[in-house]
């Protein structure tokens, strides 16, 4: 088996593969050398501006962004619904409504949307107060909803026809067989990029920043920012980026073993004729 | 046993231009089984489909147990709960558990409390042999035992009138039997049944009248083993010849 060159394919694709090795590790060593650790150090990794970040940074800072995002969430995934069966509705009307309202809130920046609230409810309604809360749940609800209603409606629609036509068949109502057939169905496949639109979400609460906050109002992004200017290190940035992380990683695997369980569809019916 | 059930006069559908039915005309009594044969295309699965208005049909009247379906004033989820329905893909609801999928329809539709519902499911899973499977979910199940299930969550809604459309054709060769046995042990207890079928042998052994559809229209009908063992139309002798045998037909 052995080629011109005396290798034989094998061994030549070994070659190959400890030579990827190689260039990898001389990489490493390269940035390694070439880095000023000590510096680094200071700007990044200086113990005690991080253990002075402690415990502000998760009773209030993590805690402050939790908040926002599952009211964010929570609103985003109810406009969403809503949005979602106005786009599926025989009413023409609904449709477009719902249709503009997506396309309008996917293709803006959440920021544009987080000043608008902040500062133009105000102005077009005067005399309104609007608590911080209510408008980072809003802004954060109004973009969310868009992208969720049509991860929602594609998922009422991979659900397979006969399961209505099951449900009509046994005396349901429309409306009945949507609420216990179709959506629990829709929610089973939707659930990982539904996690996913929860990990956006997270990173998207740090727009709050926009709307102004006193130090028991910060979130995790604007916490980072306030400190970094007052220790002249980055270290607090880093700190609150390990807290994003662990909100973010732990979702992330979740909607990956969700994935791996209902990601097949999860469906028994098979192909029937129409 | 003379008084009829269903009452189909002058049935038209139409899917935009295409004229799936042309006009049919049908009369069941109670507890009669009736099966439908025919080529595909011909019409009868939508046919089956405008008995409990799956489908709306474009023209005629359909009436089931002295109530008209096609009248516009018609309670239709009333009606559809007393017409029950078994499918050629199951379609057993894949969220619930066996004992969910019997039970779900009685009592948001019926209003029976828990315990009665429970108590109906169970005893129509005994009757198609499948007890033991009251807590599995329907993706454990074979075709045959969920197709199983599909008929005991219709009985569960004690219909007047159950309607086959073709239950064996998603099925494995060897998982056909069963299923035929309850059909088969369904009619024997006097259930009226309407049953799209490519089954000749039942239709045969079990129905009281076969129906032949081409093109739209019921070309023949009468008792099975004329209509089966002697057509006198040219048109079911050619169908039955290539189902019958295929390998020396094909193409006839």
């Amino acid at each position: 088996m052995a080629g011109k060159a005396g290798l034989s394919k094998r061994q030549r694709a070994k070659i190959f593969r400890i030579s990827q090795y190689v260039l990898l590790a001389a990489i490493v060593v390269v940035i390694a050398m070439s880095a000023n650790w000590g510096q680094i150090k200071r700007a990044f990794f200086d113990l005690e501006v991080a253990a002075d970040q402690f415990p502000n940074v998760i009773v209030i800072a993590l805690k402050n962004t939790l908040v926002y995002t599952v009211l964010g969430f929570a609103f985003g995934l109810t406009l969403g619904l809503i949005l979602a069966l106005m786009r599926l509705s025989s009413v023409a009307p609904y449709r477009w409504l719902s249709t503009i309202y997506i396309e309008f809130f996917r293709g803006l920046p959440a920021l544009l949307v987080f000043i608008a609230i902040g500062t133009g409810i105000p102005l077009a309604f005067p005399g309104t107060f609007l608590s911080r809360d209510v408008a980072i749940m809003l802004a954060l609800g109004l973009v969310g909803a868009a992208y969720m209603a049509e991860t929602i409606r594609a998922g009422i629609q991979a659900v397979p026809k006969g399961q209505v036509e099951a449900a009509r068949s046994l005396g349901m109502s429309q409306g009945r067989a949507m609420i216990t057939i179709v959506i629990p169905q829709a929610f089973r496949i939707i659930l990982p990029p539904l996690t996913n639109e929860l990990i956006l979400l997270t990173k998207d609460s740090s727009l709050a920043y926009l709307l102004g906050s006193t130090l028991a109002e910060q979130e995790l992004a604007q916490f980072g920012r306030q400190a970094l200017t007052q220790f002249k290190s980055l270290t607090p940035v880093l700190v609150v980026g390990l807290c994003y992380l662990i909100i973010t990683i732990p979702l992330s695997l979740l909607s990956r073993r969700l994935e791996k369980k209902y990601g097949s569809g999860g469906t028994t019916t098979r192909g029937a004729d129409a | 046993m003379t008084e009829p059930i269903i009452e189909i006069t002058g049935l038209c559908k139409a899917f935009g231009p295409l004229e799936v039915l042309k006009g049919i005309d049908l009369t069941v009594k109670r507890g009669e089984v009736v099966c439908i044969i025919g080529p595909s295309g011909s019409g009868k699965s939508t046919m089956l489909r405008c008995v409990n208005l799956l489908e709306e049909p474009t023209a005629g009247k359909v009436v089931v147990d002295g109530v008209e379906l096609t009248d516009e004033d018609c309670d239709i989820d009333k009606a559809r709960a007393r017409v029950g329905m078994v499918f050629q893909g199951f379609n057993l609801f894949a969220h619930l558990s066996v004992l969910d999928n019997l039970t779900v329809a009685q009592r948001k539709v019926l209003g029976r409390p828990k315990g009665d519902a429970e108590m109906v499911a169970r005893e129509n899973l005994a009757k198609v042999g499948l007890s033991e499977k009251a807590g599995s979910m329907p993706g454990q199940l074979s075709g045959g035992q969920q197709q199983r299930v599909a008929i005991a969550r219709a009985l569960s809604m004690n219909p007047e009138v159950m309607l086959f459309d073709e239950p064996t054709s998603a099925l494995d060769p060897e998982l056909v039997g069963d299923v035929l046995g309850v059909m088969r042990q369904l009619a024997d207890d006097g259930m009226t049944m309407l049953v799209v079928t490519h089954e000749m042998q039942f239709a045969r052994e079990v129905a009281d009248r076969v129906l032949f559809m081409d093109g739209g229209y019921v070309v023949e009908e009468g008792k099975a083993e004329q209509v089966i063992g002697a057509p006198r139309e040219e048109r079911t002798r050619s169908f039955l010849a290539r189902v019958l045998d295929p390998v020396h037909n094909a193409g006839a």
